[in-house]
């Protein structure tokens, strides 16, 4: 089983809830970090680092004795990444998708692989916990592609936990898409709101089941329970706003070590998903 | 003209509460919401739109059954397995690169535009206001940044004004590459916590990247003291100006659900007014925004 662990609103609190769940669990778990752009849970669960691997991703190299100057790679791409000066292919290398048609089309066999960075793979483990994270190259604009090599690291039978990136496009959707659940943490201010429903829309396109973590519950307004009623989303928890729990994440601590009274409200947590998915089939 | 993007990595330190309050103290600027993926600023700004366009992205590949002779061509040259064994294109997974359309024998794949989103040019009562919203689960946010950066541009240099004021994303990627190239400075908001130190070295990395001068506000700096004083050490040694420390306060969150920024908050504190307000001049004072060529910007670019 796959939970990830999502927001509309960045900082709403989903390392927070990923981390101390994962630890919560009283079963062997993985965590997965797939927030690659800005990889935060590390920082909290400290797991002893095994591994460290680049990835990389096709890019063109062009082989100019073989190249012939016809332009058909330049005009295959549909992201600039070629271009055609005289009889010379320029390529950018930051341009390119990895779709390989320059490959493809290619009628002189002139177009070879090169690889660029996408950023590392870093796993390792913590309590039973084995943690795997992508942390992307500065300066590399493509996050998906690495989203979904930290996902590989899943088998059929692990409970994986996710901790995904914010927003609602194509990194959101990488780490959500084909997860048993998703684990939706939001705050009621008008921010969090507006962004949780389009979250919500994202995940109903990719139809699976949800349920809602209030954070700093007793900020901002009411307006987001008549939505979660509305839009029948269950709230499975709710953690009110209170100092010390920002001052403990502040300083890299989990709130279920810190205080332990949490630790059995994160396993309920995890029951309480577990009942969601299984009504939700019974439904069906 | 100049241009101000707010950045922060981490999501939910404040860009754009600040961004907001920033916009009720400046004048003869244009505001620009890069924020597509989950825009806010128009829930404070209260933008009246004058204009409205179509955002067309990328292309997505879809099979005509009846054409199709299921010879399996474009399902071996497809690299994001968006093709299913029965010959139906998976639009979340296409990726748009139109291979499958080009190597099809029987021209039996169409490739239609995409409206990804929209975006609109609005007034609001703090000026100008260039803004979008990405369709769900869409890609090609960059593209619509780079665009809407753009339009922005082009209002200012229309308006003869001289400073365009961009809410920019979280994260390090291809929305926040296609926020700040070329612009004239970032400012960093940054929370004191080990993630929010770690978001912004790795933001800062980026700016520094592509040359970018960076200017540092420390929000709820009182949440972690300690923290704060790391990051101040941090961006010292960088050589990074630290234009203020905002301490918590609920203001900004009760401001937000009147739906009104903080400037305009009656309730607020007059001491927390006076330092935004202070911290607002001392980014317009700065070198990395007064400096002689951040007079010129550079151009944007397309990602």
């Amino acid at each position: 089983m796959i939970i990830s662990v999502a927001s509309g609103k960045g900082g709403t609190g989903k390392t927070t809830v990923s981390t101390n769940l994962a630890v919560s669990i009283d079963r062997e778990v993985k965590l997965f970090d797939c927030d690659v752009e800005e990889p935060n849970a590390h920082l909290f669960l400290n797991p002893e680092f095994e591994n460290s691997t680049p990835v990389f991703t096709f890019v063109p190299k062009i082989d100019a004795d073989r190249c012939n100057g016809c332009g058909k790679c330049a005009e295959i791409c549909r992201f600039n990444a070629l271009a055609v000066l005289g009889k010379k292919v320029l390529v950018f290398p930051e341009l390119c998708h990895s779709c390989e048609g320059c490959r493809d089309i290619c009628p002189e066999d002139a177009v070879e692989e090169d690889a660029r960075e996408l950023g590392v793979i870093d796993s390792g483990h913590r309590n039973g916990i084995f943690f795997v994270q992508g942390c992307m190259r500065i300066g590399e604009a493509m996050s998906p592609p690495l989203i979904r090599h930290v996902r590989s690291y899943a088998r059929p039978e692990d409970l994986v936990i996710i901790d995904a990136p914010p927003g609602t496009s194509c990194p959101a959707i990488n780490a959500m898409k084909g997860t048993d659940f998703v684990l939706m943490v939001t705050e009621p201010t008008p921010f969090g709101l507006h962004d949780l429903k389009l979250a919500v829309e994202a995940v109903k396109v990719l139809n699976i089941p949800c349920g809602l973590v209030v954070n700093r519950s007793d900020i901002g307004d009411r307006q987001l329970w008549d939505y979660a009623v509305q839009e029948g989303l269950p709230i499975l928890l709710e953690i009110p706003f209170d100092r010390s729990i920002a001052e403990i994440y502040s300083r890299g601590q989990l709130l279920v070590e810190e205080v332990p009274s949490w630790r059995p409200i994160f396993a309920r947590l995890y029951d309480a998903i577990v009942d969601t998915i299984e009504t939700r089939r019974s439904i069906q | 003209m100049k241009e101000l993007v707010i950045i922060s990595g981490k999501g939910g330190t404040g860009k754009t509460s600040l961004t907001a309050a920033f916009a009720a103290l400046s004048s003869n600027h244009v505001l620009c919401d890069a924020d597509v993926d989950a825009a806010d600023l128009h829930l404070l700004l209260a933008p009246q739109i004058k204009q409205q366009t179509d955002f067309i992205g990328g292309s997505i590949a879809s099979i005509r059954p009846a054409d199709c002779t299921r010879c399996g061509i474009c399902i071996e040259h497809c690299r994001f397995s968006a093709i299913s064994d029965d010959f139906v294109v998976n639009s979340i997974d296409c990726e748009g690169c139109g291979v499958c359309v080009t190597f099809c024998p029987e021209q039996a794949i169409d490739f239609p535009p995409q409206k990804c989103g929209e975006w609109y040019i609005s007034d609001t009562r703090f000026g100008p206001m260039v803004h979008a919203r990405l369709g769900i689960a869409e890609e090609n946010s960059g593209k619509l940044v780079s665009l809407i950066r753009k339009q922005a541009r082009d209002i200012a240099e229309e308006n003869g004004r001289e400073l365009i004021i961009t809410d920019g994303p979280p994260g390090i990627g291809c929305p926040v590459i296609a926020s700040i190239t070329g612009a004239t400075a970032v400012l960093v908001i940054v929370e004191p916590s080990v993630s929010g130190l770690h978001d912004m070295q790795r933001v800062v990395d980026l700016a520094s990247h592509f040359r970018i001068p960076v200017l540092i506000c420390i929000n709820k700096f009182d949440l972690n003291p300690d923290m704060s004083a790391t990051i101040t050490t941090k961006a010292g040694q960088a050589g990074l100006q630290i234009v203020g420390r905002i301490p918590f306060n609920p203001a900004f969150t009760k401001a937000m659900v009147e739906g009104i920024t903080l400037t305009e908050y009656r309730q607020a504190d007059p001491d927390l007014l006076t330092l935004v307000s202070t911290i607002w001049q001392t980014i317009v004072q700065s070198d990395a925004l007064q400096k002689k060529q951040a007079d010129s910007i550079l151009p944007i670019i397309n990602i």
